[in-house]
């Protein structure tokens, strides 16, 4: 092992001090390599960003009109002393882990990241290393999901239920990730899928892309509510129970998010259902995600860090907590639980 | 066990009232007969006996899903509910079972008496042929914990729909000494026999708690105000010259109050009187802390009757001469029940809850300030035409408490929730201040909303100072109005007070720490 690690844990986020760059750091520093584009993750005032292609568009639209060197998946870049690749994290459609490799030594930060493909994201792809740093949002054996199929057909059959009974079914997503994950997931045959402005804003970022996402409509104060009943409308859930959504009247409402698992979360929502579908790794995909870059050293950030740290070791990890900002409370997330 | 388990996902999928009577209804009318009675048992509370301890049951969970014991122990407090937490760590189920509700329960009953290797063997057998809501409920049941967010009035409502008969009725025959194993749904459901149980109680009416002025209610000559007792609602019934005495959560609590078994030489038989069980010296009540120490006992200590024999003070009579006269008006009702009571001796431990007689409404709002004084924690207002109705019903009957005592605290220690509330710190210790420092004084659940609880949540999250297991200190920072109904002196607190219903009111935004209130303060409220 070298004397220097590859990465340290700064206050301003993970510096690498071979290449002087920070990955997803939470303070304004000069060289920030971003893993995507949620707002906890890509933050505003950074003077050079680097991401991926994919990830980049999103990023304008969030920040503006700032300096983004783009990258391909899989291409190495020297910076100082450091070879730097990205690669697919499967989290949201751009979204990356990071390899760093100095002097031999390869260290990966995975962002977010969720190992089942889901048709839409660029699936996850397993990177070998010596030093894993890992989420772990859902770091408890409890969580543990179903394949994405079965989430899909609880939607389609919750929707089309609602839309014979001519009622509007209202589901939160949040706007970047999940809210077009669902739209993929959705069988269009049933009824037309509205979109909130701020689902829709990315929507159209990402179509740009050539994503492929189905054919939506954005409500808008003129949009023909009579003309659209039975729809599934897609809203950030902060637009739940506002004048916003009062012109869909009894609607039926559903959330899906990965904390859904849980009873006590489900009821709390006060929506009429909840689906468990995240973008995040589950407790068996943490589990072989971690086994299989064949790491030996282990840094946890985000979600339950001191038990799942404290199972690392048991496991015979060499493995540490960093504490981060990579939490739910972001501006732009509603849920207090869920980082999305 | 599927039948129900999607009956128990649609009550848990849905607020609305009509969805839930809908799914019931429906369940009423398909499942086979032995399920429907277990059905009605679990969700009117006559639940099973734990059959297997939580401890075991969490050994064995953790073992099937090849975690160790910390790690369930850390991730229970998260999921919130025990039963949630094995259903969700176990490993997927490898088989299928068409086993219906009451087969399971007859499993669950055959496993209490079993040894623990057989007990064992059975739990992981079923465990690995149930999905995860089947799971949940099977846990649920076997550890005597099933409850499920449907009244007995939503589940009386749909087994009336389903069977066509009266809601009323069909609530008094529910009512009772029943279990699955003593009666059929056929009996108990169909039968007339009206002999079949003389220890049946009467459904409880039950009061709304008034929130507009008296002066809504209209003319104060058709109203009946009475003290409100702090203590324990009770039926007492004689017939076939004995005694029962039935909490207003349908449990037979006779062996408790041996007090009343002398009601039976003073009282004629086939009478039914509504009350509240006091603990009661001389000619006043006790603090309900004394009634408290009698309520969870199966049997009374002699000392223990000695020190807080209990009363019934009894304010309506339903069942007169063999008669149910609960059509009749109060009125009327009074008038026997005090005809009745007239002569009683106070050896026989029920004594008429006095009317409390006033000309109008403002003169009520000024007796009702005086409730403490009185050792009553407010006014129930009865219109006096009203018949004796069953369950909770607005407009004949109201509470009218008193407002309660408050004092602003500062909050010190917070703790996450279970069940609905798991993930939010909800439960909270408060602090007054006492020569410079913040002296705990008691423990507050509820009040806020939800939303108020995410705020606090995450500002817990980032100013905890120190962790005691699930407890954190945090910055004495948050101030709050607590009320409470009532307090007393307690050697076994910190701050030597204990405090009756603690709730927090409100969240003092505008107070700093500093300008919370005193132990001083506190005391001074004391009776």
């Amino acid at each position: 092992m070298r004397a220097d690690p590859v990465l340290t844990f700064t206050d301003r986020g993970i510096y690498c001090p071979a290449g002087d760059f920070y990955i997803d750091p939470w303070r304004p520093v000069d060289r920030a390599l971003i893993t995507h584009g949620h707002s906890d993750h890509s933050r505003w005032g950074h003077q050079h960003y680097m991401a991926t292609e994919a990830a980049a568009p999103v990023m304008h639209h969030r920040l503006g009109d700032v300096a983004i060197q783009t990258t391909p998946y899989g291409a190495k870049t020297q910076i100082g002393a450091a070879s730097v690749s990205f690669h697919p994290a499967g989290h949201i459609p751009g979204s990356a882990q990071i390899r760093i490799e100095v002097g031999g030594e390869v260290w990966v930060v995975s962002g977010d990241y969720k190992p089942e493909p889901d048709g839409l994201c660029e699936s996850f792809e397993l990177v070998r290393c010596h030093a894993f740093i890992s989420e772990c949002t859902f770091g408890l054996p409890a969580f543990k999901w179903a394949p994405q199929s079965v989430a899909a057909e609880e939607i389609n059959g919750w929707w089309a239920a609602n839309a014979a009974e001519g009622r509007f079914s209202l589901l939160g997503a949040y706007s970047l990730g999940k809210a077009q994950r669902l739209m993929s997931l959705l069988d269009p045959s049933i009824g037309p899928i509205l979109t909130h402005g701020a689902v829709e804003a990315t929507n159209e970022v990402l179509r740009a892309q050539g994503y492929p996402l189905p054919a939506t409509t954005r409500v808008t104060g003129d949009l023909d509510v009579k003309a659209h009943t039975g729809g599934i409308v897609i809203a950030p859930p902060s637009a739940f129970g506002t004048p916003w959504a009062k012109k869909f009247g009894r609607a039926a409402t559903g959330f899906a998010s990965g904390w859904m698992r849980l009873r006590g979360v489900r009821r709390r929502r006060a929506a009429d259902r909840g689906f468990v579908l995240s973008d995040h790794a589950d407790w068996p995909g943490l589990n072989d995600t971690i086994r299989a870059t064949g790491c030996e050293k282990v840094f946890v950030t985000h979600g339950y860090t001191e038990i799942f740290n404290q199972w690392l070791l048991s496991q015979g990890y060499d493995s540490a907590i960093v504490a981060t900002e990579y939490t739910g409370e972001g501006a732009d997330t509603d849920d207090v639980a869920e980082v999305d | 066990m599927q039948a129900f388990a999607d009956l128990f996902n649609a009550l848990d999928q849905t607020t609305s009232t009509n969805a839930k009577v809908a799914a019931l209804t429906d369940y009423f009318e398909t499942a086979a007969d032995p399920d429907k009675l277990w059905c009605i048992a679990l969700f009117s509370g006559r639940r099973p006996k734990r059959a297997v301890t939580t401890t075991r049951l969490r050994e064995w969970a953790a073992e099937r899903a090849g975690i160790p014991l910390w790690l369930f122990e850390e991730t229970y407090p998260i999921v919130g509910d025990l039963s949630e937490t094995i259903a969700l760590i176990l490993p997927d189920a490898t088989r299928q079972t068409n086993r219906t509700l009451s087969d399971w329960m007859d499993e669950i009953l055959r496993l209490t008496p079993a040894d623990e290797d057989s007990r064992k063997e059975a739990v992981l057998d079923a465990w690995d042929c149930l999905n995860t809501t089947e799971r949940f409920l099977f846990n649920k049941l076997l550890t005597g914990g099933f409850r499920v967010g449907v009244s007995q009035k939503l589940m009386t409502r749909a087994l009336s729909r389903a069977t066509d008969t009266e809601e009323a009725q069909m609530a008094h025959r529910l009512m009772g000494n029943w279990t699955p194993e003593t009666t059929t749904f056929h009996d108990l459901i169909h039968a007339q026999d009206t002999e079949a149980d003389q220890s049946r109680p009467y459904p409880f009416y039950l009061a709304y708690g008034l929130e507009d002025a008296p002066e809504a209610l209209g003319a104060p000559s058709d109203w009946q105000a009475e003290w409100k007792w702090d203590g324990i609602r009770g039926q007492l019934i004689l017939r076939g010259g004995t005694h029962f005495l039935w909490s207003r959560g349908e449990e037979l609590i006779t062996d408790r109050f041996p007090e009343f078994a002398r009601s039976v030489d003073f009282l004629p038989d086939c009478t039914v009187l509504d009350g509240e069980v006091l603990a009661w010296h001389e000619d006043k009540p006790l603090p309900f802390s004394e009634l408290q120490k009698r309520i969870g006992r199966k049997t009374v200590p002699k000392k223990l009757l000695k020190d807080a024999p209990v009363v019934l003070r009894a304010y309506d009579l339903l069942e007169h001469a063999g008669e149910d006269i609960r059509d009749k008006p109060l009125a009327e009702r009074r008038a026997r029940l005090e005809t009745l009571l007239a002569e009683i001796p106070p050896e026989a431990a029920v004594i008429p809850s006095p009317v409390v007689p006033f000309n109008n409404w403002q003169t009520l709002t000024d007796i009702r300030e005086t409730s403490r004084d009185a050792h009553a924690e407010g006014l129930m207002l009865k219109r006096l035409d009203s018949p004796y109705l069953a369950g909770r019903k607005k407009g004949d009957w109201w509470k009218w408490k008193v407002d309660p005592l408050t004092i602003d605290a500062v909050m010190i220690y917070a703790q996450s929730g279970h069940g609905r509330r798991a993930n939010l710190f909800t439960d909270f210790t408060f602090a007054v201040w006492n020569n410079g420092e913040l002296v705990p004084f008691t423990k507050a659940y509820s009040g806020l909303t939800d939303a108020e609880f995410r705020k606090i949540t995450a500002w817990v999250r980032k100013n905890t100072l120190q962790r005691f297991g699930p407890v954190r200190q945090v910055t004495p920072e948050h101030v709050f109005e607590i009320g409470f109904e009532g307090i007393m002196d307690s050697p076994r607190h910190k701050s030597g007070v204990a405090l009756r219903f603690p709730r927090m009111i409100r969240w003092r935004h505008d107070k700093p720490a500093s300008e919370a209130n005193t132990l001083d303060d506190l005391r001074a409220l004391m009776p």
